[in-house]
């Protein structure tokens, strides 16, 4: 246990280290999603959003930003041989299964933590509805993470790497979606935030969290096996 | 060897389509609210029902493969994907039939099932181009049985998802509509429903018995030093 701990850690702090540094996903996912939210301005020609449209806008960037990430999660891995020495290593495979959605996890935070407030800025009348969000993005991020990680380590090791990600998911994010989008509607409606079912969403977006998350764990042995 | 019991199972699944279609026009009474064109109910209902079942039974092979590594699961699960993918787009070319014929749309968004399967057709219909992005056949099969695993996971959470999303607008009228379904209808709604579970389980065992034989055919060809005839599917898991 305590050695899985280490390994977790040794990875994560890796991985964290190795982005900062090269700054390969962050930068462009973050300009990506505010390009798209200039593209959305005059897509729709609103000056303002709120309500429906404004969680829509905010939450197709967010997820075609985290493809972006997602599609980089497991390069390096593959590229300098570090599926080769977690297979050597001895430790529970798992560990990196958990250790990258942990850095997925802390990706999609930080490009949160910069694109939600220019949205607010670009978009919205009022802000109070963005702390009540910080919950539905922590537990969308936590599903995206759980998610992204399982088909991003089959898409690596495919020749249609670029294309696997999106494809596939793309589909599997819609149940997500559909929560955060629904949490969040209320939470920027114009006449300030209301809570319209906002407890039951969470509880989807836990439930989705939980399942996908127990899944990953299950079967992510069998993807480095080789 | 998949060929065993074939043929008394495709005459039983005929003759419950026969029973069921004649049921369906003869026997069925005509629905008040919407006439003759409720009977694609028998025919829409059934597949749907059919083909989730087939993908959820498509995940259980996968799991039995992963448990296993025993590469005949992988080509269970690859078939049942398969028929049910192609029930699938049967599901959503009915449902738009009657869509069109019941609320003059060929698609229309506030009916949660619909969507609900527009969106796990969508996931399994990448089933496909995943699998042919994946060279080696060993991994392939594993990969294909963690992707059938995870969209078995993800069909339930979908139709919930979905739900929740229309139940506050839009009560759902299947629920009280079957539990209130006159006995002549909920009969010949079981043989449709028992109909196709027959095909999709014919289907299944053909699909089967001639990916066994082609494998044969490959493998003796081989044997003899025969060029193998035709580029076999890079997709299709082959079958001892």
């Amino acid at each position: 246990m305590t050695r899985s701990r280490t390994a977790f850690a040794a990875i994560l702090a890796k991985d964290l280290r190795s982005e900062l540094r090269t700054l390969q996903s962050l930068p462009a996912m973050a300009l990506f999603a505010v390009t798209t939210f200039v593209v959305f301005r005059f897509g729709l020609d609103r000056t303002s959003l709120s309500g429906s449209l404004a969680s829509g806008v905010l939450w197709a960037t967010l997820l075609f930003a985290a493809v972006l990430g997602i599609n980089r999660l497991f390069v390096s891995e593959r590229e300098e041989g570090g599926f080769d020495a977690i297979r050597l290593a001895p430790i529970d495979r798992t560990v990196l299964f958990a250790a990258k959605a942990a850095a997925l996890v802390v990706y999609l935070a930080a490009l949160e933590l910069v694109t939600v407030p220019i949205f607010a800025i670009f978009f919205l009348e009022d802000a109070a509805g963005l702390g009540p969000l910080v919950a539905v993005l922590l537990l969308t991020d936590l599903g995206l993470a759980a998610t992204g990680t399982l088909i991003s380590s089959m898409a690596v090791n495919s020749r249609a790497r670029d294309l696997l990600v999106p494809l596939v998911l793309l589909p599997l994010s819609i149940p997500l979606m559909i929560a955060a989008t629904g949490a969040t509607e209320p939470l920027l409606s114009l006449g300030g935030p209301s809570y319209d079912r906002f407890g039951t969403w969470l509880m989807v977006l836990g439930l989705y969290d939980l399942i996908f998350g127990l899944v990953g764990y299950a079967v992510f042995d069998f993807l480095l096996e080789d | 060897m998949y060929g065993k019991g074939l043929k008394p199972l495709s005459i039983a699944a005929v003759a419950m389509l026969a029973l069921s279609l004649s049921l369906v026009f003869f026997y069925a009474p005509l629905d008040g609210d919407q006439g003759f064109i409720q009977k694609i109910f028998y025919l829409h209902v059934p597949l749907a029902i059919t083909a989730l079942v087939g993908f959820v039974v498509g995940g259980v092979f996968a799991i039995l493969h992963l448990r296993s590594n025993d590469r005949k699961w992988d080509a269970y699960s690859y078939v049942a994907i398969h028929i049910s993918v192609i029930f699938g787009v049967a599901v959503l070319i009915t449902g738009a039939i009657w869509a069109k014929a019941s609320w003059g749309h060929w698609w229309v968004w506030d009916e949660p099932t619909l969507v609900s399967f527009l969106i796990v057709f969508l996931l399994y219909a990448t089933y496909y181009p995943f699998r042919y992005a994946i060279e080696d056949r060993d991994r392939q099969a594993r990969y294909a049985s963690v992707f059938a695993v995870t969209a078995g996971a993800f069909v339930p959470l979908n139709f919930m998802a979905v739900r929740m999303a229309e139940s506050l607008v839009h009560p759902r009228t299947f629920a009280t509509a079957e539990g209130g379904m006159p006995g002549e209808m909920m009969l010949t709604f079981l043989c449709s429903l028992a109909a196709m579970g027959l095909l999709w389980t014919t289907l299944v065992k053909f699909e089967l018995a001639a990916k066994s034989a082609s494998g044969q055919v490959k493998r003796l060809r081989r044997a003899l030093d025969a060029p193998v005839a035709g580029g076999s599917s890079r997709i299709a898991p082959e079958v001892s």
